[in-house]
């Protein structure tokens, strides 16, 4: 079994999708994977949006890192692919 | 017409993915069903394909709103397969090359309504579309056939699949349009 294609976008296509839940720009936000342990900004991630919902995986080992539905009334946002997500914050 | 509510028409096939197309050879390629008390019934791709078919012509139904009618497809029903399986299992989780899975009853694949096809127009069934061989379940959303299928595991509990864990409805019916949760 090999990889035939990969029709991606980089995490960038993540950041009207997010800001609609978390009030900042989650796309500079550092996520580790669950799977390899490998951090890197979300921007970073492989977004496959041609799909019922967006799936983000790691670029690293291509575990699904994110996934994010929205429905008409409601935003499901599955996150048991990362281990954390440091979101940079203004100093207190 | 025969379109389930919210739904619209397309003449061309859309390719929805989850991840990356794979390509799985069929030389080792199979396929394993494994019951609730653990017994594993395998087929490889020789062992498929000497199996009866049937050609179902089907209207396809995808979550994100389009429908395809009549579509021409070439597979073996799972009646064939789960008829020399002992189960009472009341539910099924659908695997994939990939690691991508979806849930569905147990009684959903029986009767007629289910396939693992292979050919579509006739022709070997393209990696864009699952193949070399996929579900075909086309009574539920298309997130339900599974693209790539390595197998099915029959369990006694329900247990939310790839996209039933991200705010998709269980059981999918398009003619109920049971699209999310709570639909």
């Amino acid at each position: 079994m090999d990889l035939f294609s990969d029709d991606f976008t980089d995490g960038n296509a993540l950041a009207g999708p997010l800001r609609e839940i978390f009030a900042v720009d989650m796309t500079s936000a550092m996520g580790r994977c669950v799977s390899c342990g490998d951090e890197g900004p979300v921007a970073g991630m492989k977004v496959y949006a041609h799909a019922p919902g967006l799936v983000a995986r790691c670029p690293s080992c291509q575990e699904v890192v994110m996934r994010l539905v929205r429905g008409p009334s409601s935003a499901w946002l599955d996150l048991r692919g990362t281990m954390s997500l440091r979101i940079p914050m203004p100093a207190e | 017409m025969r379109l389930p509510p919210g739904q619209y028409l397309t003449e061309d096939f859309p390719v929805l993915t989850a991840g990356p197309t794979l390509r799985v050879p069929t030389d080792t390629w199979e396929f394993v069903i494994i019951t609730e008390a653990g017994e594993k019934h395998r087929w490889d791709w020789k062992q498929l394909m000497a199996l009866p078919s049937e050609r179902p012509t089907v209207d396809l139904h995808c979550v994100t709103k389009w429908s395809k009618l009549r579509t021409d497809w070439q597979g073996v029903s799972l009646d064939v397969l789960l008829d020399g399986v002992d189960t009472a299992a009341d539910y099924a989780m659908v695997h994939s090359y990939g690691g991508y899975t979806t849930n569905l009853p147990y009684e959903d694949l029986r009767n007629g309504q289910a396939w693992i096809a292979y050919k579509f127009d006739g022709e070997d069934l393209t990696p864009e579309h699952g193949g070399p061989a996929r579900l075909l379940v086309p009574h539920l959303y298309l997130w339900k056939s599974a693209k790539w299928v390595r197998g099915i595991t029959l369990t006694d509990e329900d247990s939310p699949g790839f996209w039933e864990s991200a705010g998709y409805h269980d059981y999918g019916d398009p003619w109920r349009e049971q699209r999310y949760q709570g639909d």
